[in-house]
């Protein structure tokens, strides 16, 4: 396109608004957005039309209204008084809840199974084969039925555990319960503990849980202190203090004696009423999404994983050994960084794609953005258009930061050619 | 040539613009066909049989109305909503009416601008348990995971029950009756709330019935019938006036059967109004004189189609009850055709 | 020192490598127990696998095809594998797989979705087999029409007529001197002869049986809101990677809102927007099919993803080619649609065909919204008081139709991607 043509003295015509190179990308590009705005105008204008039909002006004002239906799982408290935004807020987090805990597993599966898959061993890589294939081939929706279907049929429900002589017993000295309505663990829980502190009165923090982390933050801190200070007595004399008894009770022995301090005892699951009573409870909805998510998800991340492994040349290890690495050093400098840069960025999208797959909660009850904003919300309120943009602004939020952290990344991560 | 793709996907589709808002009538007149919404599958009141042919409770109403506008109580279509696209493809125009066992409210009818024309079945929300679960009263079920259908009042009352009760619950959403079973029937939840006639069609439908209760106590007033759009007053007329036809049918003693010999005269006068041997009620409301005689012929009277679908010999199995004519102390009534 | 140097005058023959090297012993010891940790992983892989196996293969095997209820099959397994023996009710797929399927398309017209999937794979090899002759994309580009008008039935004069409108239009086009007026010549002839297609209707009757699109179900749906999804998101996707692309700030930026906007959403949102919204943002009373709403969405959704493949494509070609294709002093569009596109497509085929898979796979989420896909077929089938209750069957056999149809593809994508590596070196 970018040839020169004769430098031209004639007076401007119209028709060189076409013809001429110097101004046609200028007229292309004024009629594309000309086009535009008048395909959004139209739309806009159809959209104002009909709702005025309808008699349903845009109106965000339902946010505020009591949602008048009860969420079976919220971080933050809830009731069937509490707003449809707080419900949709709850929602969201549900939404982040898991796909937090999917991303975390699907990396597990992805990277075990990645490396399996390249192990020597004829059966091990077979099987991985398999795995991979089998969930890769089948969508995701029917993955996430089916481990709901699994769950539901096949473990046993609170009832069973009732009795003389239950069908089904707890697990692990009387801790764990698996029903078929959830996992109920453990929870903790403290007798004399510091209490809840209210952020902007919207939710609410545990104080034990703010005074536990700073603790072992600073802890962590501590020991990286002892450790710089082993270093520089290394530097100077040439030997090396033994620290390591320091950092571990630097660690370990502040948070425990917060923890005697503030009575620490595990709240275990009893089955009262219908219900297993107590522990924390993952809804059988949860544990079906996560599962079906991670697994799915992993099947990809495996791939990636091999691919990331497989693009690092052989020379690179053989360089590496030559400069007198040690494997993990070599490992940590010279192989890993490589495969990263192949691996990360379709591993982040995986991430997102994990992230808006967790919609499909729908089709099986969890009640995540979709369920609530999208689902119940919309179908109460009959405020289609509102919830559908909110629900889209919803997402595209997400992925855009997702977008931005993975571009940051590759910024970061850029091969510096000189 | 991927050019032509565009195009022609543009061109061959091809949108149909109806006319806009007012007249439905006259668009269904040039349609040649009614387009009823319906429920997706709800045993007893709309679900296909085996040949494809809609049938129950709801959908014979859509068939008297189609009888009363072509005198062909085939000439309507049906199209499956759920409960979230209900209201928007009636909205949209997508329907002409809605006959899905839908609760009459005040938002409904005055905030998402519906018009009820009548309620053609009185039902209460329920609960429905294992009768091995050992309760006897929706009261003692502090702490119980229920099954509830999303999109409904349901899990509006449901709330407001448990709440004014001051018990606690885990609610268990889920989208369609089928999936409700499998939870229930699997004992994912330990009771399953819905209206009562819905409870009825699932205990039903399972193979021991007598190992499932449905629990005394009734936690809301569910007053189902068809609607229509606002703004279409004709329309609304027509089909409030259809639905009152088959009430009235019922009263004066009209059926299927005797519909044609009764159009001919008969001594009431109230009868000949309606049927159009007297008086010209059609005309006024745009329809045929006859419009009555078709409307009932299509699958009988209110009495007629109540037994033939839900009534106490079908699998479903449901009395009369509430839902019994006025003379015999029911809540069903009609205005006089007069 | 002298005369006693050995030097072999003869070379050996070659020893056989030993035994633990060789046969199945040697392979078994190189593949599977190599190592400590090895022999571990064999170990437990080998139990895990038998296992399985055990647990599965006999309630596959004792199964029962013939029942006609869940409870009459139960019993039958029983009666015939003895108590308490779960065996697999086969019977629901033998009674249902034509509505699984077919959805409820009318029985005695099942020919015509079959014509249409074979003449669908006959419009589709000249595009993936380069041997075949090219003689036959005529047939592809009339393809569409015809599995239409097969599938929906109708008028035969409503296709044919737009197919007509297209080749008097494009014949016509080529008299007139600009482009511009070329795509008026076109637009024109198509609208007239889409007008005249009622007059001839009327004085020639001549079609096959409408069916509605609320008949359609199962595979069938899904097939064809895939494969409509991505023939159309083709076009529409080669666009977008141009625009996204280009030197031209605007048209790129249009170009990277939407592709990034479609990507950032989940399907099952703009499915929402299908069902309940898009009504919304056509002219008052315009009112159409929910199949066909979907396939706008569902088009939307493909052509961003097939976008991206595109760049790919564009990106993976060497600068070389673009400059030779100025330097030949083609115009932009003419270097595109001769120099550029050809080679792109070609290396994005196995990329398109990814997405394809994808959006195959993802057509399940229509049961969402109330259309009778396989899953939501499934979904009524278990509401049906005859097979209440039934479900392994029922997922075991939408997964096994859904993995041998996306295995398929795949295996058919890394073919050409060997190829293409062939072809490259």
């Amino acid at each position: 396109m970018a040839y020169v043509t004769e430098q031209s003295s004639r007076p401007f015509r119209l028709r060189m608004l076409i013809y001429d190179t110097r101004y046609r990308s200028l007229t292309i590009q004024i009629c594309a957005l000309a086009g535009l705005m008048l395909v959004i105008a139209w739309l806009i204008s159809n959209t104002a039309q009909n709702l005025a039909l309808l008699g349903k002006p845009v109106n965000f004002g339902f946010l505020s209204q009591p949602a008048s239906y009860d969420i079976n799982q919220s971080f933050i408290e809830y009731s069937s008084r509490s707003s449809h935004l707080r419900a949709s807020v709850i929602g969201l987090m549900n939404t982040l809840l898991v796909a937090f805990l999917g991303c975390l597993l699907a990396t597990a599966i992805g990277l075990v199974i990645g490396v399996l898959r390249l192990s020597r061993n004829w059966i091990v890589a077979r099987l991985m084969t398999i795995y991979i294939e089998g969930f890769r081939n089948v969508p995701v929706l029917l993955w996430i039925v089916f481990y709901m279907a699994i769950i539901i049929e096949v473990l046993p429900s609170p009832r069973e555990f009732r009795g003389d002589s239950p069908e089904a017993s707890m697990l692990l000295w009387d801790s764990v319960a698996i029903t078929n309505r959830g996992v109920y663990v453990p929870e903790p829980l403290f007798s004399n503990g510091l209490g809840d502190v209210s952020v902007f009165g919207i939710f609410a923090i545990s104080l034990d849980l703010i005074a536990f982390l700073v603790v072992l933050g600073a802890g962590i801190y501590a020991s990286q202190r002892v450790a710089r200070w082993a270093g520089k007595v290394q530097e100077s004399t040439g030997v090396r203090p033994a620290t390591w008894h320091y950092s571990t009770a630097l660690i370990v022995v502040p948070p425990v004696a917060l923890l005697l301090a503030l009575g620490f005892h595990p709240g275990f699951p009893e089955l009262k009423g219908f219900n297993f009573q107590g522990g924390i409870n993952m809804r059988n909805s949860l544990i079906a999404l996560w599962l079906a998510l991670a697994c799915y998800t992993g099947a990809f991340i495996a791939e990636i994983v091999r691919a990331g492994i497989q693009s690092v040349s052989k020379g690179q290890s053989e360089a590496a050994s030559s400069l007198g690495l040690r494997p993990t050093l070599s490992m940590r400098l010279v192989i890993l960084p490589q495969a990263l840069r192949v691996i990360i960025p379709p591993l982040i999208s995986q991430y997102l794609n994990l992230t808006k797959n967790s919609s499909l909660a729908i089709a099986i009850g969890y009640m995540d953005v979709t369920g609530t904003l999208g689902g119940i919300t919309l179908n109460q309120t009959g405020r289609e258009l509102e919830c559908i943009l909110l629900l889209i602004v919803c997402f595209l939020c997400i992925s855009l930061t997702v977008s931005a952290v993975l571009n940051w990344y590759n910024n970061l991560v850029k091969l510096k050619e000189r | 040539m991927k050019r032509l793709y565009l195009l022609a996907a543009a061109a061959a589709l091809g949108l149909s613009t109806g006319g806009a808002g007012a007249a439905t009538l006259d668009d269904v007149m040039a349609k040649g066909h009614l387009q009823c919404g319906v429920n997706t599958g709800l045993v007893g009141f709309a679900a296909p049989d085996e040949n494809g042919v809609w049938e129950g409770f709801d959908v014979a109403y859509c068939r008297a109305l189609a009888a009363a506008i072509f005198g062909d109580p085939m000439a309507v279509k049906f199209t499956p909503v759920t409960g979230k696209t209900r209201f928007t493809a009636l909205a949209s125009g997508e329907i002409d009416v809605l006959s899905r066992n839908t609760t009459w409210t005040f938002s409904r009818d005055v905030d998402l601008k519906q018009t009820f024309v009548g309620i053609n079945y009185y039902d209460g929300q329920g609960f429905m348990a294992k009768k091995s679960l050992g309760v006897g009263s929706a009261t003692e079920l502090n702490g119980a995971s229920v099954c509830i259908q999303t999109g409904t009042t349901t899990e509006l009352n449901l709330a407001d029950y448990f709440r004014s009760n001051g018990m606690e619950y885990d609610p268990i959403p889920i989208e369609t009756n089928a999936e409700a079973k499998e939870l229930f029937f699997a004992d994912a939840c330990d009771v399953y709330t819905t209206d009562r006639s819905g409870l009825a069609a699932t205990r039903a439908s399972h193979e021991d019935p007598d190992s499932l209760v449905v629990l005394p106590e009734i936690i809301s007033k569910e007053p189902l019938g068809p609607l229509v759009s606002h703004g279409d007053d004709q329309w609304a007329d027509i089909a409030r006036w259809v639905l009152n036809a088959l009430i009235s049918a019922e009263e004066l003693g009209v059926t299927a059967d005797n519909a044609m010999e009764m159009a001919a005269g008969t001594n009431n006068p109230e009868i000949n109004r309606m049927l159009g041997s007297e008086g010209n009620f059609g005309e006024m409301i745009g329809l045929s004189a006859d419009w009555a005689v078709h409307a009932i012929m299509a699958r009988g009277n209110y009495a007629e189609i109540f037994e033939r679908n839900i009534g106490v010999n079908t699998p479903i199995g449901l009395e009369r009850g509430a839902n019994a004519i006025w003379s015999d102390g029911g809540l069903v009534y009609s205005p006089p055709f007069r | 020192m002298d005369g006693t140097t050995f030097v072999r005058k003869e070379i050996l023959a070659a020893q056989s490598p030993p035994t633990s090297e060789i046969g199945i012993g040697g392979w078994a010891r190189e593949n599977l127990f190599g190592s400590v940790f090895n022999s571990v992983m064999t170990v437990l892989s080998a139990t895990a696998v038998v296992l399985f196996l055990a647990e599965s293969l006999p309630w596959i095997l004792q199964s029962s095809w013939t029942a006609n209820s869940l409870s009459e099959c139960r019993e039958r397994i029983s009666d015939r594998y003895g108590e308490g023996v779960h065996g697999a009710c086969w019977s629901v797929i033998r009674e249902r797989y034509l509505q699984m399927l077919f959805g409820f398309y009318p029985s005695e017209l099942y020919w015509r979705p079959i014509l249409t999937f074979v003449l669908l794979l006959g419009a589709l090899s000249p595009v993936l087999f380069p041997s075949i002759p090219r003689i036959l994309l005529v047939f592809s580009a009339v393809y569409p029409f015809v599995g239409y008008w097969l599938l929906w039935g109708g008028s035969i004069w409503g296709p044919f007529s737009i197919v007509a409108g297209f080749a008097i239009g494009i014949f016509a086009g080529q008299h007139v001197k600009y482009r511009i007026a070329m795509i008026a010549v076109l637009i024109l002839s198509v609208y007239l002869c889409f007008r005249i297609s009622g007059y001839l209707q009327t004085a020639a009757p001549v079609g096959i049986e409408p069916i509605e699109s609320a008949q359609m179900g199962g595979f069938l749906l899904s097939v064809t809101i895939g494969t409509t999804g991505i023939v159309l998101s083709l076009p529409i996707g080669i666009l977008l990677a141009l625009g996204r692309t280009s030197d031209l700030l605007i048209v790129k930026a249009i170009c990277v809102g939407f592709i990034e906007f479609i990507r950032g959403v989940p399907l099952i949102t703009l499915l929402f927007v299908a069902s309940t919204l898009l009504n919304l943002f056509m002219p008052p009373g315009t009112n159409f099919d929910l199949i066909l709403r979907v396939v706008i969405m569902v088009t939307l959704f493909a052509s961003a993803y097939m976008a991206e493949v595109i760049r790919g494509g564009l990106a993976a070609l060497p600068r070389g080619q673009y400059e030779a294709a100025d330097a030949l002093g083609l115009d932009y569009w003419k270097s595109i649609r001769l120099v550029i596109l050809p080679q792109a497509l070609k290396i994005s085929i196995p990329g398109i065909v990814s997405t394809f898979i994808g959006l195959f796979k993802d057509t399940t989420l229509v049961s969402i919204i109330g259309l009778l896909d396989p899953l939501g077929l499934s979904t009524s089938i278990r509401a049906d008081s005859d097979w209440n209750g039934i479900v392994w069957e029922l997922y075991g056999f939408v997964a096994l139709m859904f993995f041998i149809f996306c295995f398929a593809m795949s295996r058919y994508s890394m073919y050409l991607e060997r190829k293409l590596e062939i072809s490259n070196h």
